[in-house]
């Protein structure tokens, strides 16, 4: 049976993990590379690296980390983050991405999923959604949240399916932050609408949460503060996990 | 040295890597010549079915790959894609051709599961193998659905079970990715690479 996936979330700017790592036994909490291997080692079974900066000469800077990560890393490395062409995504496969994930550009362009998906496989396409709930719909926001886009998420999600991708990186605009829990209702949604596995994003703070995501059709969880905040490790949540009735990777 | 076959279509740098970490040089090749001679062969292969058969073709490798496979007693190693490829066919592109090794068919998941399948599951070895039960991940939507005549092979259940790994002398194949399965993926290249023989 397919096990349920944790997947810590790195936010990268200029080659430096940001957003509050608050790791004891580190040398350098801000190293993508130490911090990726770190969760690695407490049992993680997937990475995303998320590219948080806007200059063409901070992306070439990421590059260089995705090769460093790459190479001490032996489980799936998704990254996202400013992703504009088929010739963008290429580029981060040859780095050493196993996924790419893209999310405005998508919506700007639908196409680039059906190209991504030709080229690489659909197994490496990941289209991410950022939503927020607007009356009775989930509304795709892109530009990091700042743009409000006519286009229900759970329509967006069955039509990303149509075109190619592979996996559904979902998150919560209105959850993100706020530790209050996944948005299931979206999650719900989303996940009935579209038979792609689905990662449930923003708004974990506790594992009773992530049982709820699973429970509402989540095949993965995202998660970050829980873990940056060294508040448990990915070890002590799959415990719970399992003890909670969720079949999670137990042997690393 | 261990020489990876470079499709072109494939994304290598992860397997790169894990061989980089087991301390294991290796070498991109195109070459008929090094994939017949070399002590160790790798066809990896993530994309399209259609694609890597042609990619083959196109770079007059067919033949090679065949003989090498056929003759046993040459580590090869089939990753994931580079597995469904020693059969004839595939329900993915049905006009494109195998290497035919196996004389069977690559089919896609049924209905009432997630495709493709991402993550990871469990491969239990049905007959003696090159490695113990573990953890792998995957990334496919076919798969090979029985066990070839001839070949030890291990089992994973996705809507049913499937053939996640074939064995034959000293050819390998898996559909888990065994650079992206973690220690226990290493383990496994580390047998391969230390030339169990099955």
């Amino acid at each position: 049976m397919l096990k349920s996936r944790i997947i810590p979330c790195l936010d990268v700017n200029e080659g430096r993990v940001v957003k509050g790592v608050k790791f004891q036994n580190l040398r350098d909490a801000g190293d993508p590379v130490e911090l990726s291997f770190h969760y690695q080692d407490q049992g993680a079974d997937e990475l995303v690296l998320l590219d948080v900066t806007a200059t063409r000469q901070e992306r070439i800077a990421m590059l260089e980390t995705i090769e460093r990560v790459r190479q001490r890393l032996s489980i799936p490395l998704t990254v996202g983050g400013g992703i504009g062409s088929i010739e963008d995504a290429g580029r981060l496969l040859n780095a050493g991405a196993d996924k790419v994930s893209i999310n405005s550009a998508a919506v700007r362009n639908p196409d680039l999923i059906a190209a991504m998906s030709a080229r690489f496989g659909a197994q490496c396409t990941v289209v991410a959604i950022d939503a927020k709930k607007q009356g009775e719909i989930f509304q795709v926001l892109t530009r990091s949240g700042t743009t409000a886009e006519a286009i229900d998420a759970v329509a967006w999600a069955a039509r990303a399916e149509s075109l190619g991708a592979g996996e559904i990186l979902l998150t919560s605009f209105d959850r993100d932050g706020t530790r209050s829990g996944y948005d299931l209702p979206m999650l719900s949604a989303v996940t009935d609408a579209c038979s792609l596995p689905v990662i449930a994003s923003g708004g974990a703070d506790s594992v009773a949460h992530m049982v709820e995501a699973f429970q509402h059709g989540a095949h993965a969880v995202l998660a970050a503060s829980i873990f940056h905040d060294a508040n448990m490790t990915v070890g002590e949540v799959k415990q719970q996990l399992t003890a909670a009735g969720i079949q999670v990777r137990n042997e690393w | 040295m261990i020489q990876i076959i470079n499709t072109g279509v494939a994304n290598i740098r992860s397997l790169q890597a894990a061989f980089d970490r087991l301390d294991c040089t290796w070498n991109l090749t195109v070459s008929p010549e090094e994939i017949a001679t070399a002590s160790h062969v790798v066809l990896p292969g993530v994309g399209a079915f259609a694609a890597a058969a042609e990619a083959i073709d196109q770079l007059g490798l067919r033949k090679a790959i065949i003989d090498r496979i056929n003759h046993r007693e040459s580590a090869t190693l089939c990753i994931c894609l580079g597995m469904q490829l020693l059969c004839e066919s595939s329900e993915e592109s049905q006009s494109a051709k195998g290497l035919g090794i196996i004389p069977m068919a690559i089919t896609r998941f049924g209905d009432g599961v997630k495709i493709p399948q991402l993550g990871w599951n469990e491969v239990r070895p049905l007959d003696n193998g090159p490695y113990d039960a573990g953890e792998a991940y995957f990334a496919n939507s076919y798969r090979l659905e029985t066990a070839p005549d001839g070949w030890g092979a291990a089992e994973t259940d996705y809507g049913g079970t499937f053939i996640s790994s074939i064995w034959r002398g000293r050819t390998l194949a898996c559909q888990f990715h065994p650079e992206l399965s973690g220690t226990w993926g290493e383990s496994v290249l580390t047998q391969w690479i230390e030339g169990i023989t099955c």
